[in-house]
């Protein structure tokens, strides 16, 4: 096996192990704030709002990532030669950079699992506990932050772990629209030697590391998680 | 284990049944369309000037062809790991290459463009500093530009030809570095039109000497019937014929 | 709007190829789903009843599998895996074969599916109580007819929304095989897109495809389920 471009690249490797950090981080992050409400709204509140967050799931479930992906990059793309004015605006740089559209489409793609996740999850608190809440005297808004969130997340959290695992390997997609991380340096390694196997083995190492870390991360949040095993 | 033997075994056999005893060649070339050399029509075939050179190359050695798709960036992978026997996507003839596989002797050579927006002043190096860049990825484009425009311009790498032609026209890139006679459709198009060609590069260690087949180091006879089929076509005439129908002028680019 | 008309435009024009596109898709689809299946069941089988070396073995497999990115286990198995096939081959005196396009996407994605689909079945085949195949057996049946009688029938309702989702997974996985290079619906779709500069409008009619696809199946899904939990008792909400 032939490993001598290894110091070659050492360095773009490590810039892209940031980007992939970053992109995971950023849209696990921002997925998640977004899910609580999609959640939220197939639970509770008026119910066109819940057909509506149950549509978005669905169709964000139900098509690949990478389409997702290049219609976000793309489709907007196609927008922008009509309004020559953008140019000048402000938000130009970032319209132009292509790390947005990356944490955008994955963003709304952990969104809409985890919305998904989270409606089962708010579903199945025991409702004698929020009204428990409710005659407290709780406003609805404490009630969510104290006890249903709380609650609804130690229910749920091997599965989150499981849709963090997933997203994690979403990350060599952005490569199609050119954000290298580490398996995008991958690919670059394997076009300008032609080797292929190992730059290849090399990611799946990386990302393997990753993925155990990940894992115990989220053990390590299970076992915090009160059960009542523990009586 | 007898088992796992026969399960093996029927696993294999399920895989050949599927298949064929190749007595085909397989040609690659890129997944995505590169006009006016190679494209896939609305019908789904493909068309283009490589893909008729191609067919007449196969007939002159009297060979059933195949082409098949593969995308760039594994096609020389892909030509090694035997899953297609030669490379016929308008790949430059580098050392770099030669390195891993044989070429066939050139069958055409035009030179690398540097196209721009018209109202943006470039003529050397020095205009792109601050600049974005895009070239297809695996290309001797990106090797050119990232020998020579790399410093304090930005390179943004791209999967096939025709996305940083559409990120050119939507902004995200200033400039685009590819092939002038692929880049002459896009300039003519409508999307194209507020655009123009900045610079013709030359450099024959990086751009090579012209295109041509890739085969396999060990594959010595094909790369034999490969060469006499060029050679035959151009002297009876079906080169020059074919390449009157897409252009009016002299592809093969001179000895 | 013109966005209307130029999708009207780019089906008219394109149709076929987003046809052959789509078939192409099902058809991997289908294959490595049922491959994905095959595995699981031998691997799950292997894992429950197996030796310990064959238990860590296929523990490897699996969790491998889970853990390293789609995209790097397609790239690994499509170059890999037809350079195996072909020593194996050669070893054994046959001449090398290429293996057709759609049966190297078959075995890449149905490799991939296998592991997962070891885990759901595995889980399913845990959960049947042991009385039921411990009675198969003491009737005197051998092992592989209480599977084929007892477990297997017993586990399908369980493994069923896993094996659902597994599904949905897999329809979406064969996207990723643009990157290698195979004309599937995605790459269609970029190539049409590319020609016609109607990325918007090619990359929508990808997107309606794929959730036709979905909803199509999520309908044929609550058909089986419907079928393979009959007689249960239904649970109470």
């Amino acid at each position: 096996m032939v490993w001598d471009w290894l110091p070659t690249y050492a360095f773009r490797f490590v810039e892209g192990f940031w980007i992939t950090i970053q992109l995971f981080s950023m849209s696990l992050f921002f997925g998640f704030m977004l899910a609580i409400p999609i959640g939220l709204a197939q639970v509770t509140g008026p119910k066109w709002l819940g057909l509506i967050a149950r549509g978005y799931c669905t169709l964000f479930r139900g098509t690949p990532l990478l389409i997702q992906l290049w219609l976000l990059y793309y489709g907007l793309g196609s927008i922008f030669p009509h309004f020559p004015a953008l140019r000048e605006s402000m938000f130009w740089p970032i319209l132009i950079a292509a790390f947005p559209y990356a944490v955008v489409a994955f963003s709304l793609s952990v969104a809409a699992y985890e919305g998904h996740v989270m409606a089962g999850a708010f579903r199945s608190v025991p409702k004698n506990e929020l009204e428990a809440g409710r005659a407290f005297g709780m406003s609805r808004f404490t009630l969510l932050w104290r006890i249903w969130l709380p609650r609804a997340l130690q229910n749920v959290l091997p599965t989150l772990a499981g849709e963090a695992v997933l997203t994690l390997k979403s990350v060599p997609l952005a490569s199609t629209i050119t954000v290298f991380g580490v398996y995008g340096v991958g690919s670059i390694v394997r076009q300008d030697t032609y080797l292929v196997y190992e730059p290849l083995l090399f990611v799946a190492f990386i990302y393997l590391c990753l993925t155990g870390i990940l894992v115990y991360l989220f053990g390590w949040l299970e076992r915090r998680v009160p059960s009542e095993s523990m009586k | 284990m007898n088992l796992l033997k026969s399960l093996i075994a029927s696993a294999v056999v399920a895989a050949g049944l599927g298949t064929s005893a190749s007595a085909e060649i397989k040609l690659g070339l890129d997944s995505s369309n590169y006009e006016p050399f190679y494209s896939r029509s609305a019908s789904g075939e493909w068309t283009g000037w490589e893909i008729e050179i191609g067919e007449a190359i196969c007939a002159a050695m009297n060979e059933e062809c195949e082409w098949t798709a593969i995308a760039w960036d594994g096609i020389i992978p892909a030509l090694t790991a035997k899953k297609i026997d030669a490379i016929f996507g308008s790949m430059s003839i580098t050392e770099e290459r030669k390195k891993t596989i044989n070429f066939s002797e050139k069958y055409y050579n035009t030179p690398a463009a540097l196209i721009g927006p018209k109202n943006m002043e470039i003529t050397s190096a020095a205009d792109l500093v601050g600049k974005n860049i895009g070239v297809q990825v695996s290309s001797t484009h990106e090797n050119y530009v990232n020998a020579n425009f790399a410093d304090g311009a930005t390179v943004k790498i791209y999967q096939d030809f025709n996305e940083h032609n559409f990120d050119l026209v939507a902004g995200r890139v200033d400039v685009v570095v590819a092939d002038s006679l692929a880049l002459a459709p896009f300039l003519e198009s409508a999307d194209g039109a507020g655009f123009e060609v900045k610079m013709i590069l030359n450099d024959d260690v990086i751009f090579g000497i012209g295109v041509g087949a890739g085969i396999r180091k060990e594959d010595t006879e094909l790369l034999a019937k490969v060469n006499a089929a060029i050679a035959q076509i151009r002297a009876d005439g079906t080169y020059d014929e074919i390449s009157a129908k897409y252009f009016d002028f002299d592809i093969y680019g001179g000895e | 709007m013109e966005f209307i008309s130029n999708t009207i435009q780019l089906l008219y024009e394109w149709g076929p190829n987003f046809w052959r596109g789509t078939m192409a898709t099902l058809q991997i689809a289908i294959g490595s789903y049922l491959l994905g299946i095959f595995i699981g069941t031998c691997a799950a089988t292997g894992k429950i009843y197996g030796g310990r070396s064959l238990r860590f073995s296929l523990g490897i497999y699996t969790t491998l599998i889970r853990a390293v990115p789609e995209l790097v286990l397609i790239l690994l198995i499509y170059y890999a895996g037809s350079t195996l096939v072909n020593i194996v081959l050669e070893g054994l005196g046959f001449s090398p074969i290429d293996i057709s396009g759609v049966a190297a996407g078959i075995i890449v994605i149905g490799i991939v599916q296998g592991a997962y689909q070891t885990e759901v079945i595995r889980g399913a085949l845990i959960a049947i109580p042991k009385h039921e195949t411990d009675a198969g057996i003491a009737f005197g049946m051998s092992r592989f007819k209480v599977f084929r009688r007892i477990s297997f029938p017993a586990m399908l309702p369980l493994a069923l929304p896993g094996m659902a989702n597994l599904w949905m997974i897999c329809t979406k996985e064969t996207a990723l095989l643009a990157v290698v290079g195979f004309e599937e619906l995605a790459l269609v779709t970029k190539q049409a897109a590319g020609k016609t500069r109607m990325f918007l409008e090619a990359f929508t009619v990808a997107m309606i495809i794929y959730l036709c696809i979905t909803l199509a199946s999520n309908v044929v899904f609550k058909l089986v389920e419907k079928r393979t939990t009959r007689g249960h008792p239904k649970l109470d909400r």
